[in-house]
């Protein structure tokens, strides 16, 4: 609460302690030391013991409520006797009711779907002060809350309310002593002064400042380096809007303004009332035994309850009753007026009455409008009220919701009374309290009301959580020879068949067309044969919005089934903006941008892959060409994924040998990075693995013999089962190197792949520079999942380093079957020239999203070496070994 | 190998009262004392007076004092009044 004399007395607390004696310091750590004990011997003190010591102290403070009211009054010549009581009352009969089952001690919350426990640790030490306007009832609040929350406190009381407020620090300790709490865990200050406040604050062992008090004293609080829960003043706006029960909001505007002569600083201080009700309002108000000012009457009341230097109200006045104040000030009212209203006619310096008055002193202010209204009350808001209470009466809830947008306060009190709505529990549900957080506003850390929380440290113990996964492939996957007369299941009125020139001229396009579903009218779209531009996926989009087609078929390899992807996209979300959806993101389930799901066209779209490599038809991914800006725009999402794949080896078979080797690598490259992904699960590895099994097996032989329909098949299988896996566990570094100098110097995917795949899992294997976060992983586990690999291929060995470094030689052992070059060097590509390209691949491939979840994190570094390492060749490349790299 | 000036089984009923005792038998520069408290599951703030009281008259008599047993709880209190760096303990 803010009067003139806090200001003084409180504002200036000196920051230094040269005013303190060695006597005075002495006294004051002997306190705190005294508390220290007892906190930390409270620190064993188990719920039910707690709770056993809470409850007779209640006990105790509802038997010597009137007792400490009296004192209360007779002491600092505030307030209202019977409302003290109530007050009293409230601070521990209600906040016991809010406490007694509250947990406070160890485990106070378990969240068990977040695999989070949240653990009470008490602060310790407190230091609280206390104010003059409530003095009892705030010791008697922070008595109860600081035993159920196991800390000891030194009170110190404002110097006005000394006595009343050691009386109910006396009785609470002793209730509590008497229960079990440990000694000493209540003082209060012996003679506080300002620089006993100071150097407290500052005392190393005082774990927290809780300062109810004026604005000066919570500065110093908040200033001391301390954690602080520092409430202050109020400046409370009412807008009683023209829909409002008028009779209920005076009687409830009066029972607040009255309640221990308006000494809470939650109430009320400025009514705006709406034009229409303004005079019914008033003549209620006087009903009820309100005086209402004339203009002179006002003046004369402004001139004595402000202080014209200040603008603070006149201490004389603070909890005084209306009839008392109106005879100091001159005016000539009914001995039993309860409440002074003075209209005013705007905010601020000029309108003196527009402050905080804590005594029946109420301004009111007539509104032309709602606007009007809310402008007034955002002005008093802010005339030293921010964060504090603002209270509305109205039955629009609408004005209601704006009101509480536009004023700043912790508590914004409906329909009800100000200060007694603040205190909680009594007209609302709010927690009860008896110390206001007033945000930012008001210079506090918090807006709450002060409860049990603030007096806990909330420890949260978290669980390493079981990260779901997921494994999404398309709905279903049609394989092996003429698996493409599954077609004719696929009832479609018009479909589009996107494809490429040369697959046309070899007759595949006519061997779908033959099994698609009769009666079916089918257009065929064909595009380049490369990765597929803007302009191509228009002009596809043109066809699919033309035809009106609800069926897609996509024959050809990756830039084809890709095209198809991102055609369907527009087809189907014409609004979908490409370049904003391929924006990057580190997890799926996290990313900002989200795929349209709002569809205006539907097409089924059935993938039927023409190379057994890249697996784009089980896959989420597309990848189009932005020329217009010379940039790749990669998409990524599930939406993505063909609702049906055909994985049917007779349109492989006249794959060319090159052709072959360079798919069939990068189909390993997927299975082995899937296999040691940071996001491998079970499912992957099953897929992963299964796959490497099968490049082994058939991929030289589909290599020296074209025709062989086992091996195509086969290895067509593989390639759309490692597409499984990557599509759910990503791929890896060694397509970030790949992609980085692949298309730095034109050369195909899969032979840039198998230029860095040795070395890439030689890296891998070693023990990392710099590990991963993973949470999906245990450990690290490449070189053991790699081990696995040699097992299953029946590559020998004893220990895993051995494992690794066969699985190295069989997959060199395969690139020289393959007749890959065996460095980037064969390639034709000078040293001068890749010693200049490379710092520009290795910025390049770090930007690159594929080595995210790869199990080792690679540094810039590391990628130089790993690049010279593909340059000099094969060669070079050798198993992680003690002396050289230290295996895991 | 230190010599075992004292050992003591700590019981929490008599903490007080036995500590103080103990104090008394201490002689000067005679090796260690070891105090057990595994029967000790809470301390008072009497008993920290008294565990002050004998740290500093086994300090003026040069002579190491061991804690054992200590339960979590009670050597938590220890720590928050930074009693802890005056003994040494073990399990």
């Amino acid at each position: 609460m803010i009067t003139t004399e806090a200001v003084k007395e409180r504002v200036q607390i000196p920051l230094v302690t040269e005013t303190l004696s060695t006597e005075r310091t002495g006294y004051l750590d002997g306190l705190v030391g005294q508390a220290k004990t007892a906190a930390a011997v409270f620190t064993q003190f188990t719920q039910e013991d707690v709770d056993r010591i809470v409850k007779p102290m209640v006990l105790a403070a509802l038997e010597q409520a009137q007792y400490l009211a009296r004192l209360a009054v007779e002491e600092t010549k505030l307030g209202v006797m019977e409302d003290k009581v109530i007050k009293n009352m409230v601070a521990s009969e209600f906040v016991y009711n809010y406490i007694k089952d509250k947990k406070t001690v160890g485990v106070i919350r378990e969240i068990r779907e977040r695999n989070l426990l949240e653990i009470a640790e008490p602060i310790g030490v407190l230091f609280s002060l206390t104010p003059i306007t409530n003095p009892t009832s705030t010791v008697l609040f922070k008595c109860i809350m600081a035993i159920k929350t196991r800390n000891a406190v030194i009170f110190s009381p404002h110097p006005k309310a000394w006595h009343c407020c050691s009386e109910a620090v006396r009785i609470m300790y002793e209730a509590a002593v008497k229960h079990g709490a440990p000694e000493g865990v209540f003082t209060c200050l012996e003679s506080p002064t300002l620089p006993d406040n100071a150097y407290l604050m500052r005392h190393k062992d005082v774990g927290l400042i809780d300062a109810t008090g004026g604005p000066g004293m919570v500065k110093a609080a908040y200033s001391s380096g301390k954690p602080a829960l520092g409430v202050g003043p109020g400046n409370t706006p009412v807008y009683l809007e023209k829909t409002a029960d008028v009779n209920t909001a005076v009687v409830d505007i009066i029972v607040s303004k009255t309640f221990d002569n308006g000494t809470i600083c939650a109430s009320e201080q400025t009514v705006v009332i709406d034009d229409e009700i303004y005079d019914a309002v008033l003549n209620k108000f006087m009903d009820l035994g309100a005086h209402i000012c004339n203009e002179k009457e006002t003046r004369l009341l402004e001139r004595t309850v402000i202080d014209p230097q200040t603008g603070f109200m006149q201490p004389m006045a603070v909890g005084q009753k209306a009839a008392d104040i109106a005879r100091f000030v001159g005016l000539s009212v009914k001995p039993n007026t309860k409440l002074l209203i003075a209209p005013i006619h705007g905010v601020g310096p000029d309108h003196p009455l527009s402050v905080e008055k804590l005594f029946p002193v109420l301004a009111v202010y007539r509104a032309k409008s709602v606007e009007e209204a809310l402008r007034v009350c955002v002005d008093v808001n802010h005339a030293g009220g921010l964060g504090h209470t603002a209270v509305v009466f109205s039955r629009n809830d609408e004005i209601i919701r704006k009101f509480g947008e536009v004023i700043n306060a912790g508590r914004i009190i409906v329909n009800s009374p100000g200060s007694i709505g603040a205190l909680g529990a009594v007209y609302n549900d709010l927690v009860p309290t008896f110390s206001f957080g007033c945000g930012t506003g008001g210079g506090n850390s918090t807006t709450d009301n002060v409860n049990i929380y603030h007096y806990l440290n909330i420890k949260r113990l978290a669980r390493r959580t079981q990260t779901h996964m997921w494994f999404r492939v398309p709905n279903q996957i049609y394989f092996n020879m003429n698996a493409v007369e599954n077609l004719r299941q696929f009832p479609s009125r018009c479909t589009i068949v996107i494809t490429n020139a040369p697959l046309e001229q070899i007759g595949h396009v006519e061997i779908v067309r033959r099994h698609i579903c009769s009666k079916t009218h089918v257009h065929v779209v064909v595009i380049p044969d490369a990765e597929p531009e803007v302009k191509v996926i228009t002009q596809g989009v043109e066809a699919l919005n033309f035809y009106k087609a609800d069926q897609i078929i996509a024959l050809g390899g990756g830039s084809v089934i890709d095209a198809a992807k991102i055609m369907k996209l527009k087809y189907e979300s014409p609004e979908a903006d490409l370049e904003y959806l391929a924006a990057p993101f580190l997890d799926l389930r996290k990313r900002v941008v989200q795929y349209p799901t709002d569809k205006i066209n539907r097409a089924r779209l059935i993938a039927i892959s023409t190379t057994s490599g890249t697996g784009s038809e089980v896959t989420p991914f597309a990848v189009l060409i932005d020329k217009e800006h010379g940039r790749k725009v990669t998409l990524a999402d599930y939406s993505l994924t063909p609702d049906v794949a055909i994985v049917d080896p007779q349109f492989v078979m006249s794959m060319p040998k090159g052709l072959t080797a360079d798919t069939g690598i990068d189909c390993l490259t997927h299975a082995l990075e899937a296999g040691v992904s940071n996001y491998a699960s079970s499912y992957t590895d099953a897929n992963a693995m299964q796959a490497i099994r099968l490049v082994f097996k058939y991929l030289p032989i589909a290599y020296e013999h074209p025709r062989d329909e086992e091996a195509r098949c086969m290895m067509h299988n593989a390639a759309c089962i490692a597409a499984m896996a990557f599509s759910n566990a990503s791929v890896g570094l060694n397509h970030a190197l790949a992609h980085a100098f692949g298309a730095r110097f034109g050369i195909a995917h899969g032979r840039a792949n198998a230029l860095m795949l040795p070395h890439v899992i030689a890296y891998n294997a070693s023990v990392p520079t710099k590990f991963m976060p993973s949470p999906y992983t245990k450990g690290y586990v490449a070189h053991k999942k790699y081990a696995t690999v040699a097992d299953l291929l029946g590559l020998g060995g004893h220990t895993t380093e051995e494992k690794v470094k066969n699985l190295i030689t069989a997959t060199e052992h395969l690139l020289d079957q393959l007749a890959f070059p065996r460095s980037i060097a064969e390639m034709g590509i000078s040293k001068e020239e890749f010693e200049r390209a490379v710092p520009e691949l290795v910025s390049i491939a770090f930007d690159d999203p594929s080595w995210r979840s790869n199990p080792r994190m690679p540094l810039m570094g590391e990628m130089v070496e790993l690049f010279w390492k593909a340059y000099e060749g094969r060669g070079a490349a050798k198993p992680a070994t003690v002396s050289q790299q230290q295996t895991v | 190998m230190a010599m075992i000036a004292v050992f003591l089984n700590i019981d929490e009923e008599r903490m007080v009262a036995a500590l103080q005792e103990a104090a008394r038998s201490l002689e000067s520069g005679q090796g260690e004392a070891v105090l057990d408290f595994s029967s000790v599951h809470r301390i008072d703030s009497s008993g920290l007076r008294a565990m002050e009281d004998f740290a500093r008259i086994a300090d003026e008599k040069a002579v190491k004092v061991v804690l054992r047993g200590v339960k979590i709880d009670v050597y938590k209190v220890l720590k928050l009044v930074k009693l802890t760096r005056r003994f040494l303990f073990v399990n």
